[in-house]
């Protein structure tokens, strides 16, 4: 099972987590999560919002296209996937990736390859503004080095 | 009638997120897209030749240059990626 929700309302992650874990089937032993935050605080200076634009569609289709891809490698029961997009406020949740498999190796491999992915290939666009103004944000070298540990 | 979208640093550029044109006749490739868009807008001619952007055709990423648009309804150009 893989639910996707790409969404412009703040979302609570722990509440969402609590969600997933209780309709887990019996075939689950293990829960990995990962909850992505937007910093105040950088190396480049203060942020005061982020803004995420997406294409919608074409957004969910390319992370549910991704995440059957991480599927195929690590055998998770469930995965979900909430991304927010929109004008987000520093202190505030963007991502949360969470699965669910027998044993623990697959939910944290699972976890660790749908965020680089999210990271590198999923169609968002991520600008952050701060006092001095606003920059767009596109992956890191470290990024693309994650990403291509996975062999995609 | 096709729909034009522009993501990201491309938006700024274009001043608009999307717009419906009628595509001339003899557009038959995303090449040939890209040199009539930099005829009418250079800065958006160089901003979607800069390294990273890629093309999609009816939410579809193209591989190449030489991809049709005729039957085009949609021709997204998005800038490098970043989510999470």
């Amino acid at each position: 099972m893989i639910r996707v929700v790409v969404t412009a309302e703040a979302f609570a992650p722990a509440h969402e987590t609590a969600c997933f874990a209780a309709a887990r089937d019996d075939r689950c032993g293990a829960l990995a999560s990962f909850v992505g935050y937007c910093r105040g605080h950088t190396h480049d200076g203060v942020v005061t919002t982020l803004e995420l634009q997406h294409y919608p569609g074409f957004t969910e289709a390319e992370i549910e296209r991704l995440a059957r891809q991480v599927s195929a490698k690590h055998a998770f029961t469930a995965l979900l996937v909430i991304h927010r997009v929109g004008v987000i406020p520093a202190g505030d949740a963007i991502v949360l990736v969470a699965a669910q498999s027998a044993h623990r190796a697959a939910a944290f491999a699972a976890v660790e390859e749908m965020m680089d992915y999210l990271k590198t290939d999923a169609p968002f666009w991520k600008r952050e503004a701060g006092p001095d103004g606003a920059r767009w944000i596109e992956p890191t070298s470290d990024d693309y080095a994650r990403r291509q540990e996975h062999g995609a | 009638m096709t729909r034009l979208l522009f993501f990201g640093r491309l938006r700024d550029v274009t001043g608009f997120a999307e717009r419906d044109l009628e595509l001339p006749r003899d557009i038959a490739t995303i090449a040939d897209l890209r040199a009539f868009l930099s005829a009418s807008d250079p800065d958006l001619g160089e901003a979607i030749a800069a390294r990273g952007v890629r093309v999609a055709v009816n939410q579809s990423f193209c591989l190449n240059d030489l991809e049709s648009v005729c039957d085009a309804r949609e021709i997204a150009f998005m800038p490098p990626l970043s989510g999470g």
